[in-house]
């Protein structure tokens, strides 16, 4: 059973610090649904509403078409993941699974079948009997899905719960929790502030930003497309040329930057001589070829070899830092620190954004 | 007390224990190899490492093991002028424990119904000032360690210390005033028509117990809010969040956690109130029983020492049964209480 959380204009303010501001969002029943943010954005705050932790000051929290506001966080259909996990260190892993069947009543040996089928499912089969300490950090992450599990919540909400692993267990993670998600099939709503998460496992990303939510879209649109400033700094690494509007024709806008004259696609809301910024992906920029007229012109910094790609760090003419991604095909070698090399990129591929009004 | 081979096994004994237990560490440390850590004298340097030896040894041996030793050898002798000790009559005996039991130091015919009642008193009076005590302390410890802001929380730890700035007599005899037949509380009563006549509040021994209960509330509270402190407080949410009662929470969630530390307060100030002195004293009505008044009057108004040293061991003796159950109970270790 799975279930929607409507965010129906959602406030929260503390004394007079606004939190969260006027937040609305459909979250679909069975959708993976990740809210991204740099942190002190509000999304913990967020979560901890759903959750039923925290009051809205303003609007109302609606799963599964049900007002919850008045009802405790101990009486929804939700579940809540920790970031520090906060599995109960006295009780054995069976016992933290069970311990909300124990508070509904359910009686051991039942309790201990139930455990022992979560702990198959988080693929931990047989480790009931272990305390918490004997745990590695992975497997006290599965174990606190398993006991979030247990009591059957209609939307499981995840507080950056991978924050505390290394890199590679980090991955292994991810797709262990997508697998879970489309295996147990209800809500899963996730807080993170790491895009890479966001992207690989959600459905729907919501980018959210001191205390608003910038645009809501899957992935891929978030990252090809972003509908602010911000979120195109903050998914994904962006060269960020600010300037103003030229002209905007046939969905292309021109911008006059201090490295000259710029194309590429127009975002909404454009108005010729109001400040704009083109944003440029890193894997976007190439080295011009020989003999063509370059976009940019730009001074090598230097380069960092990452395996599969290497990562250049240049210096336009105007002193602003521009990075640059080439994959194993591009002519990396020759980029020597102090070359100066002319660089070209497809206008499709660059974004004009206009920049808010107050700046 | 002059039997040489009494004072033998009192000073020897420990001194080979030590000696033993200094052995066992050379071993040890010459089996450790090149690997163990450094000395305990090349840590500190021997000036202060002799310091330390010194000042530890002399403390533990005379301000605890020998004056303990001397009381236990103390209770198993008769009570005798000066001039007879060490003489033929000082013989090993169990009167002095015979007295406590039968009331005589011969006859075993009856019990000794005055001083084993007063025991069972004070023994069972102080499990309950315990069980209060915790019932008190423990939504305060509480509210103070998770819930209230760090302001408050150091306005009420001052609130609670200030009181014991006062000296503990002063306090007994503040306790005395407000609760005599003509003391503020019986004087609020009778003003609000409530009752007829004063309530013998120190005759019904309901100053003493108050007042010990009062008396150790610190002692139970700092252990009890250091404890619930270190609870990270996403233990509390995430059994809330799965759907516990708030009870539920307490039971089975920050009391097992807090165990090392209720375990520590209760057995203090079981021990404490077992062995109160003064507010018995200066509380206790008439015909109330306690037994440390008891022990002091052996020793004092009897004269008897080894019957009061007897009386004491007795009572030292219940002390640790009790902590020995609570950490059964509680399945606590003596260093987890400690700390």
């Amino acid at each position: 059973m799975s279930a929607d959380v409507d965010l129906d204009h959602v406030t929260i303010r503390f004394g007079g610090f606004t939190a969260v501001k006027n937040v609305t969002l459909e979250i679909k029943g069975g959708e993976f649904f990740s809210i991204l943010g740099p942190s002190g954005c509000g999304k913990t705050t967020l979560l901890r509403t759903i959750s039923g932790f925290l009051e809205p000051t303003e609007g109302a929290v609606r799963i599964g078409g049900q007002d919850m506001s008045g009802i405790g966080s101990n009486k929804r259909p939700t579940a809540l993941i920790f970031q520090n996990l906060a599995l109960f260190p006295l009780m054995s892993v069976a016992e933290n699974i069970g311990y909300g069947l124990r508070v509904r009543g359910v009686r051991k040996a039942e309790r201990r079948r139930k455990a022992d089928e979560l702990l198959a499912l988080v693929a931990l089969p047989g480790q009931g009997d272990k305390k918490i300490s004997e745990l590695s950090g992975g497997q006290k992450q599965r174990v606190a899905v398993a006991r979030a599990l247990a009591v059957e919540p209609k939307v499981l909400l995840l507080d950056e719960p991978l924050s505390a692993l290394d890199l590679r267990l980090r991955q292994h993670m991810r797709a262990e929790l997508r697998a879970i998600q489309k295996r147990v099939g209800i809500t899963f709503i996730y807080i993170t502030h790491d895009q890479g998460e966001a992207l690989t496992m959600s459905d729907r990303i919501a980018v959210m930003n001191l205390g608003h939510i910038e645009q809501v879209g899957e992935g891929r649109t978030v990252y090809d497309s972003p509908a602010t400033p911000f979120v195109a700094s903050f998914v994904g690494e962006n060269n960020g040329l600010t300037g103003a509007v030229a002209a905007v024709r046939e969905g292309l806008a021109t911008i006059d930057t201090a490295l000259g004259a710029l194309r590429g696609r127009a975002g909404p809301g454009l108005v010729p001589g109001a400040p704009a910024t083109l944003f440029i992906r890193p894997e976007a920029l190439k080295p011009s070829a020989a003999g063509a007229t370059p976009d940019l012109t730009a001074e090598v910094g230097g380069a960092a070899f990452e395996g599969s790609f290497t990562h250049v760090a240049l210096r336009a003419v105007n002193g602003q830092a521009l990075t640059m991604t080439l994959g194993r095909d591009g002519d990396a070698g020759a980029l020597a620190p102090g070359a100066r090399i002319g660089l070209t990129f497809a206008n499709a591929d660059a974004l004009v954004l206009s920049l808010p009004a107050s700046g | 007390m002059t039997n040489p081979i009494t004072i033998a096994a009192i000073f020897i004994g420990p001194l080979a224990v030590i000696l033993i237990l200094f052995l066992a560490s050379r071993v040890e440390r010459r089996r450790g190899g090149a690997g163990a850590e450094p000395g305990f004298f090349q840590r500190n340097g021997a000036p202060v490492a002799i310091f330390l030896l010194v000042a530890v040894g002399f403390w533990a041996l005379f301000l605890i093991v020998f004056p303990q030793l001397y009381m236990i050898d103390y209770s198993f002798h008769p009570k005798l002028p000066q001039l007879k000790r060490g003489g033929p009559e000082d013989v090993y005996t169990l009167e002095n424990y015979r007295y406590f039991l039968f009331g005589s130091t011969r006859d075993a015919s009856h019990w000794n119904t005055t001083h084993l009642h007063a025991f069972w008193i004070t023994i069972f009076v102080s499990v309950l000032i315990t069980i209060a005590n915790f019932a008190i302390c423990y939504p305060l410890a509480y509210f103070m360690a998770q819930v209230a802001k760090p302001r408050v929380v150091l306005r009420l730890m001052l609130l609670l210390v200030v009181p014991y700035w006062v000296n503990e007599i002063l306090r007994a005899f503040a306790f005395r005033v407000m609760m005599g037949t003509g003391g503020v509380i019986n004087g609020v009563l009778l003003g609000l028509g409530l009752i007829r006549e004063p309530i013998d509040f120190l005759g019904l021994d309901v100053a003493l117990y108050s007042g010990l209960t009062y008396a150790y509330i610190l002692i139970m509270m700092f252990p009890l809010y250091n404890a619930i402190e270190s609870l990270d407080r996403n233990q509390i949410e995430a059994a809330r969040d799965l759907g516990a009662p708030w009870w539920h929470i307490h039971l089975f969630v920050v009391m097992p956690y807090a165990k090392p530390g209720i375990a520590s307060g209760a057995t203090l100030v079981f021990m404490l109130c077992a062995g109160a002195l003064a507010a018995p004293q200066v509380l206790g009505g008439p015909k109330t029983l306690w037994f440390t008044p008891i022990v002091y009057d052996r020793f004092f108004q009897a004269f008897n020492w080894p019957q009061g040293a007897a009386y004491a061991l007795i009572l030292l003796a219940a002390c640790m049964a009790f902590v020995l159950l609570v950490m059964r109970l509680f399945k606590v270790s003596l260093s987890e209480i400690a700390r």
